[in-house]
Formats: C-alpha cells, structure tokens, sequence
C-alpha cells in the first residue's frame, strides 16, 4: 500500500488506529510474480546459520536472524471506477544481537551470504556502542530450541492465487448494489496480507511460518438533499487471519436480528444491500437525547472498546514507561497489579490474551522471537492477573518464560512488545440477545465500530459506532444518530452486568494498531459476545457549522 | 547511493524513458537517508539507520496505466521493469478519470535543503540526546524521546519532457519528561529543516518545567472554557481541517467545505476574520518543495482568507470537470498571527485554561468536523493574568471550523510539528472562547 492509498483508506473513514508511515514500505510487484516461490528453506537455514556464527564471533550472548518476504495486495474502487490496485513486495533480513547486555539490531535488503555478515557485525556494533549508556543489562527469559519446524494458517483458499480480476469484479458488483439501491457514493476494497518468515536464533530454533490475512471492506454514503447532510455506514466485515474463503458465507455465518451479522464468514453483497437500506434510514433517524443509557454492545463493535481499554493497558512496556513519549503509558500499574485484588470489572468480567483463536489476527505457531504460542488470562472474575510481556520483561514480572507477544511489522522493523488478540469471555449461562435486550428499560444497541479516542493512560474514553437502536421497555423503538459514550475504563467494566453465551461470540480486530517510534503496525482480533453496561454517560454529537 | 544530486537523477530517469514504448511513460525516484534514536526511563533503547531508493514506473496505453517498482538499477533490470509496468497497463482496466501527462513546466528551486542536516551522524544524534537525558536527571525526572533525521530526494521525469528535482533535509524531536511519583508530564516537539536551530537541551527544560508545573493537577468542571492553544496544540487540533481543503469532497456533498444546498463554499465567510491560512513554498522558516507529485508547480496561494474561504484544491481530472484551473494541494501550512507572546495571551486572560498538547485526535462527524481528543502534559487554569495551578485533563469534543470562529486574539506563528504526522506547520498560539470540554480524565 502506497501513502496515497492509506491516505484514500483513511478518507473512506477507516481512520487508523495510529498511523506508522511504515505501514506504506513494500515494492510494487505484479500479481503473477506474488505466486513465485521464496527463497527454499534450505536456502534460510544456511543463510542464518551464516549470521548467528558471524554475530558470535564478533561477541554477541544471543542471536536471532529473521528472513521475511511480505506480499500485500490492495485494489480500491469507488462507484463504477477502480481506483487502485497495488501488489507490494519485501524481502530482507532483520539481526538482532546482545552483545555486552545490550541489544543491537541491523537490516539489509540484499541477502547474500557477504552481506548478511556485514549486517550481522552492524548489528553487534549498535550492540556495542549502545552498552556504554546502559546501566541494566538484558535479561533473556530462557527459551528451549525448537529445531526445525513451521507452521501455516489453515486457509482454503489463498487470496494472492484469486485472479485480481475476480476481486475488482466482486467490488464493482458490490458497489453496484449500493447505487441500485439509492447511495449517492459506495467505496470498496480489498486487503490481503501474506507474511513468510523464517525465525532462526542462538537458541536452536529454526522456525518457518506462511501467515495469511485478508479484509474486504465499503463505505456507503447517502446524502439528504432536503438538509444537504449526510450519513454513512460501513461494512461489518472484520479484517481476519484467513484466506479468501471468508467471503464465503453459508447460513449459519449469519447473525440474524435488527441488522444482519456475521461469524467466521462474510457475505459482501448481502451487507452492502442491508448497509444502502440503513444508510437512508439513519439519515431519517432521532437524535439521541443525552443522558445516561444502558448500552447492549455487539461484539462488531465491542472489539474496538476492548481493544483501547483493556488490551492497550495490560502492554507491559506501557506500564513500564517505555512508550511514554508516545503512546503514553498505563494506570495499570505494577503495584495494582501486585496487590491481587484491583478490581478492574464486575465479577462476570473475564478477559483472556491468546496467539492460538483460529481466524484471529493474532494466530501465529511462534512468536518473532522464537516462543511458541499460548493463551493466558489478564483479568479474571474482574481481578488484573496479568500483562502481556515478550522474553526481555519476563522476569520483571516474576515469569520463568516469554508469554509470546513479540511482533515486528517487517524484517527491517526490530521486533517488540505487540498485542496478542485480547478477548472477552462469553457468559457461562445460556442467554441470547433478544434476552438480554428484554431486560433493559432505557438502553441503546450498538453495532460496529466508529470514532474513537482514549487518554495516554487509558482511563478515559469516547466510542460511535455504525448503527443505533434505541431501546424502550424491553423492545427496540427505532434508530437513533448522534451517538457517542465516553466513561471511565474501570466504571465502564464494573457496569458490566451480563454478557451473552458463547454461541453468539464473534471476533472483531484491526490491520493497522500502531506503536513505537518510528511507528510499526500490527494486526489483532478481539473476540466477545454482546455485553450489556449499565448507566454509561451518551454525548449527542450533531453541530452545526 | 541513496541520494542522487540533480544531473545524476537526470541521466538515470533519461535512461528508463528510453526504454518505454507505451504512449504515454511516467518515471520518478525517491531517496532517503537518514536515522533515528529512541529513548526511554532516561537511557537509550533502540537506535537505527535508514537508506532507501526507489524508481517507480507509470506506463500508459490509452487510459490503462500500470505501475511497477524497482530498487535495483543495473541496464537490464531497469528495462525489465519498463516492460513490467506496460503489461500491466494492457491488463489493466481503463480508468475514465486518466489525464494526459503534462508537458514541461518550470519550477523555482526550492530552499529544503540544509547541508549541515544531512551531515548528522549517529555521534551527533547521541550527543543530542545525552543533553536531552542530563536535564531530565538533574531535573529528577525521566525522559522518554525520539530524534530522527532525514535527508531525501525527489525527481521526476515524463516522456512530455517534464522534469522535476528537490532535495530537502529534516530533523524532528520530541521528549516528555515523567515525575517518579506518576503525578506530572511535560512535552516539547521541534521539527525543523535546519539542525542548527534544534536545542534538545532547551526544549527538555521547558518539558521538564511542565512536568513539575503540573504535579497535583486539581479537578475543575468541565464545560466552555476560554483557551489558551500553544502552537503544538493547535496545529494538531486543525490538521484534520488542513488535510479536508478538497473542492471535489465538498462538490460532493460529503465535507465540511460543502455548502448546505450545493457546491462548495468557496466565497463564503466560514471562520472569524482574524483567521488567514495559505500555502507558500518559498516561506524561509517553513520552506517546502516547488512542484507536487503531479508535476504541478506549488506557489503561494490563500486557502482562508480573513475568515473567508478563498480556494480549495482542484485534481487536474476536478478541474477539467467543472472548468476551473487545477489547485494543486497544500505545499505547507501557515497560518497568520499577531506579534503578542504566550505569555502576553497569559496576561490579558481573566480567566481561562492553558492547553500544552493534545492527544489522541480522532474525527466524530466529518460534516461539521467535530473532532473529540484529549488535553495532556500540563494544563493549567488561568486567573486574571497568570497561571494559578494545574488542573486534571479534559476530553473535549469541539470542530476547528466553530473555534475559529470563537478567535480572541493570535499570537506569534511558530514552526511547530504535530504529534502524530511529524509534519511541519508555522502557527501562533491562539486564545479562543467557548471551548468545549465534555469530561474529566484520571491521566498525567
């Protein structure tokens, strides 16, 4: 994706997380050369022995060697016209050392036995020149060799093999459906990831992963001509760790109820047909009287809110102050989290961190620094039990191992402290949505995702969304607009009061969550079921200008 | 290798046209240099260098245009890559929206590039930061920050015989400076083209004086408030204004440039007339480059003047639609001000809060542009004159387009960068009336 690709992504309003200029790297390629193998295993494997020697020899305790090729796809289209289509490459080799209890890290494009040495010693010299200003050295959680092994996402189908040609058709058809059905404008696309690496470290791992990822997405705009304001709605797709199967979806992917939404598959054109009807509606809908409501939200929105408040603060690194001039830091801090009783939600609050969900972002076999991957809790029953930590931080919080959270966004990234998918537990008694919205008086339904924004410690927080029910007495009384909650990260889950059954648990996520200086991108999934959150403060946001 | 001076570029691009045999060839390069140094809990955590070229190929047959990328440049490698562009433009579908390329165009030399810039080594972004660090001890404080610099090139060429070239040099820095008690925070950004006005030594006092300016932040309502913006805040705050100036969105129905009715709002007085915004490449404190990516030359030009909107920009395919001349984007942005001082705006302030930073913009309702954001790193409430103490942070939901028209007074324009892009922008501190502050946030 070129910068003025994200640019036109960010236009169509998914704005990013934050936004890291490097999330743009990659050459453009044609699609048939996407198809052309990497370089042969074999190949990786001599090449990084090449590097762990060289770093050895020049003084480095530790190792790593990362040999990526990423493949992105990413076609536009707007009404009748395609606008973009954009087939990136990268390929190269990221070295990361401690050599005097420092970390150094080099990268080259060119991966040649000569200059992966060269890199190699860059690496140890940055390793060097860093260990004269550190006054605490590394300290490496253990981590046992896992010889020579892979893994690969379980895809049926890979996006990259689609003719692009069946892809533009596809968003041209959807955008078709939009302005049959009465928009004034319809954007689409599609985004396909693939990420093959070869992880090999001083630990005796040799580690060959082919990860997949793809996210079909619209923006459908309609514009009043009475009032001249307008009203968008966007797809509920969620980007996803699978391959063009998902866009495959039979019946039982389909979430029936106000709005049509989807599990584990998604179907475009049905959404697109339902996204043109709820468009018109919305730009007719009440404006929301402010006040305080209690909120029933879907788990296509509910994501995002966990996303910001939840897995952003339980970052080890944030906590520590690693991320201060940036991203900020976090009120979770060690000594709440010490005393075993900080009540971060209500009793029923349950949330997990994983790298294993099948179709999640987050699912990878091992880590970028060689820990294979698991599933722990962060806060259970409503109690903070944990962070999220990569091999460096372990002990700070008395672990004897890595929890896997270490992720870089290419070769030439060094790989850091990035969020697993971070998931809310569904209820353990059986209960539906229709039955939880019976039991509200005074509510608002939310579905999908909207603005958002949270303070640099993660207390404070304001999320939209796509779509509003009002809720009165039990039954839904219409849409609403205007919509927007802020609250408090610990009220908020503390009015947690019910949460449906794991048969309506669904993942949401993002490609573009950023962090670090100079800014790297990772993709996550959060799953939940819809949640209800008792007495949280909603704004009404129509100005006039 | 990564930076190539003007008549090497040249010859180079020259040599790829050659090869092309589509109807219409488009073919540019892009060079960086530069690196970067991370700090955190006052020592230094990661550390890297960058260096980059790249060529990018347009072929075009009729209206299909394909595009390819290259980094190497050996003979055969650059015309595999001409030949890869043109079967992908015999595959691609054609687009209704093609214009012909341009044909050659004259362009002023640009003033980007410092020489003393692009000389900084890794020593020197060391020695940057190690002042950085120092205050910060002395302080007692601990400093997270991030320096970068950059150099880069850009030169483009067409088979209509245009050709364009620009090098320009940039250094950014920001630091925030933590209590070890978690109860203040200060932050300083700089970003400019020359190295030799960037003092990390100045900007990490004035970040430190924040942080223990703002210890023991006390609560107070929210709700409309008179504000004092620094330049850092107020730059993020109108970015999202800055980057919706385009007259097709508007047309469009879809901005906060379209006019209730129809059509954009071109003419009409949208903002108080204190409030003058224009472009100008040639500015010796915010220079930028002379011509645009389409091979369009940049001059100044007013995007709001004294309140009134006076031109939007115009893609040569919206031009041609609508029978206007083609605007291109905006080169920078300066905004006027006055000659008052931060603390004469202090001074003549009954009452009020001082807004330091912004965080975490992000847009509520594109038509109006009502944005939702928090304050951060010191904010203090002011009373009749001066500053009396911190106060808690806020979330505010407010559109730039309503706080520029609430304008008490600006102050002088200062180089400034904004906190998410890094970009560059020249704007005065600014006190405008009526804020809108929605909530209290727990953060320091």
């Amino acid at each position: 994706m070129n910068r003025k690709d994200f640019l036109q992504l960010s236009a169509m309003g998914f704005g990013a997380l934050m936004i890291p200029s490097s999330l743009l790297a990659g050459n453009a390629i044609d699609p048939a050369q996407a198809l052309l193998e990497g370089m042969d295993v074999g190949m990786k494997k001599q090449l990084s022995d090449v590097a762990l020697t060289a770093a050895r020899a020049k003084g480095a305790t530790y190792a790593d060697v990362r040999i990526g090729r990423y493949l992105n796809q990413f076609i536009t289209t707007r009404e009748k016209r395609v606008q973009g289509i954009s087939n990136t490459e990268s390929f190269g080799v990221g070295i990361r050392v401690i050599a005097n209890g420092s970390w150094g890290f080099a990268a080259s494009n060119v991966v040649t036995k000569e200059d992966i040495i060269k890199t190699a010693e860059r690496a140890v010299a940055v390793a060097k020149a860093n260990a004269k200003i550190t006054t605490e050295p590394v300290q490496l959680a253990p981590q046992k060799g896992f010889g020579d092994v892979s893994w690969k996402t379980p895809i049926e189908k890979n996006a990259f093999e689609i003719p692009v040609k069946d892809k533009v058709d596809l968003l041209l058809k959807v955008n078709d459906v939009a302005l049959q059905g009465g928009a004034n404008f319809v954007n689409s696309a599609i985004m396909a990831v693939n990420e093959q690496k070869y992880f090999a470290s001083t630990d005796g791992s040799y580690i060959d992963q082919d990860i997949h990822r793809i996210y079909p997405f619209f923006n459908v705009t309609q514009i009043d001509k009475a009032t001249g304001k307008f009203q968008t709605r966007r797809s509920l797709s969620s980007p996803v760790g699978m391959g063009y199967e998902y866009l495959n979806a039979a019946g039982n992917n389909k979430v029936t109820g106000v709005v049509t939404r989807y599990k584990d598959r998604y179907d475009i054109l049905e959404d697109v047909k339902n996204a043109t009807a709820d468009v018109a509606q919305k730009i007719k809908a009440k404006t929301v009287e402010p006040g305080k409501y209690d909120l029933v939200l879907d788990p296509s929105h509910l994501w995002l809110t966990i996303h910001e408040s939840v897995a952003h603060p339980t970052e080890l690194d944030r906590v520590l102050g690693y991320e201060a001039n940036y991203a900020g830091t976090s009120f979770l801090t060690l000594d709440k989290w010490k005393s075993k009783n900080f009540q971060f939600g209500s009793k029923l609050v349950n949330i997990v961190a994983d790298k294993l969900q099948p179709g999640s972002l987050g699912a990878v076999g091992y880590d970028d620094e060689g820990v294979k991957c698991k599933e722990w809790d962060l806060i259970k029953d409503g109690v903070l039990v944990n962070y999220q930590a990569i091999r460096d931080q372990a002990h700070i919080i008395g672990l004897k191992e890595s929890q896997g959270c270490c992720y870089a966004q290419s070769w030439e990234d060094v790989q850091f402290q990035r969020m697993p998918n971070v998931s809310l537990k569904p209820g353990t008694s059986p209960l539906s949505v229709d039955d939880m919205i019976k039991n509200v008086e005074k509510g608002i339904y939310i579905v999908g995702d909207g603005s958002f924004s949270i303070d640099q410690q993660r207390y404070n927080f304001q999320f939209g969304g796509q779509l509003f029910y009002e809720i009165k007495d039990g039954k839904i009384a219409g849409m609403l607009k205007d919509v927007a909650y802020q609250a408090n990260t610990q009220e908020f889950w503390n009015s947690c009061t019910a949460i449906a059954d794991k048969s309506d648990y669904r993942l949401g996520g993002a490609f573009n969550d950023g962090k670090g200086q100079p800014g790297q991108s990772n993709a996550v999934s959060h799953g939940s079921s819809t949640a209800r959150f008792n007495g949280v403060n909603v704004i009404n946001t129509a100005r006039k200008i | 290798m990564a930076i190539l001076k003007q008549d090497e570029a040249q010859a180079l691009l020259k040599k790829v046209l050659a090869f092309s045999k589509a109807d219409e060839c488009e073919v540019s390069l892009k060079g960086r240099e530069g690196g970067n140094i991370r700090y955190a809990r006052n020592a230094v955590s990661t550390a890297g260098d960058i260096s980059t070229i790249t060529l990018t190929i347009n072929s075009t047959f009729g209206k299909r245009t394909g595009r390819t990328t290259i980094n190497e440049f050996d003979d055969a490698s650059l015309e595999k890559a001409v030949r890869r562009a043109e079967e992908l433009a015999q595959l691609a579908p054609e687009d209704p929206e093609y214009m012909p390329l341009q044909g050659p165009q004259t362009f002023k030399d640009s003033i980007t590039y410092v020489p003393a810039t692009a000389a900084i080594t890794p020593d020197t972004r060391a020695a940057a930061v190690a002042k950085s660090i120092q205050v910060s001890k002395d302080a007692k404080l601990e400093a997270a920050g991030f320096l970068e610099n950059t150099t880069s090139f850009d030169a483009l060429m067409n088979s209509k015989g245009l050709f364009a070239y620009n090098t320009d040099t940039d250094i950014i820095f920001s630091i925030t400076t933590r209590n070890q008690a978690g109860t203040g925070s200060g932050y300083a950004a700089r970003g400019y083209n020359d190295v030799s006005k960037l003092d990390t030594f100045t900007a990490t006092q004035i970040a430190a004086s924040k942080a223990n300016g703002s210890a023991n932040a006390k609560a107070i309502e929210p709700g409309k408030y008179t504000v004092i913006l620094e330049p850092v805040a107020a730059a993020y705050m109108m970015e999202n204004m800055f980057r919706g100036l385009d007259a097709r969105n508007a047309d469009e129905g879809r901005s906060f440039m379209s006019k209730p009715g129809g059509g954009n709002r071109i003419g009409e007085q949208l903002m108080d007339e204190k409030v003058t915004i224009y472009s100008d490449p040639f500015h010796p404190e915010l220079p930028a480059a002379t011509w645009n990516s389409d091979g369009q030359p940049q001059e100044k030009i007013n995007w709001i003047e004294k309140g009134v909107v006076k031109n939007l920009e115009y893609s040569r395919f919206w031009a041609q639609k609508k029978g206007v001349k083609p605007v291109p984007g905006p080169s920078n942005i300066i905004m006027e001000g006055g000659t008052a001082s931060l603390d004469e705006l202090i001074k003549s302030t009954e009452r009020g809060i001082l807004v330091s930073r912004l965080w975490y913009i992000r847009m509520v309702d594109p038509q109006t542009l009502l944005l939702t954001g928090l304050t951060r790193d010191g904010t203090f409430y002011i009373e009749n004159g001066v500053i009396k103490h911190p106060i808690k942070n806020f979330r505010f939901n407010e559109s730039p387009v309503i706080m520029l028209n609430n304008v008490e007074a600006l102050g002088k324009p200062e180089r400034t960068i904004s906190v998410e892009s890094y970009r560059s922008y020249l704007i005065p501190p600014m006190k405008l009336r009526d804020f809108t502050f929605t909530s209290l946030s727990d953060a320091v």
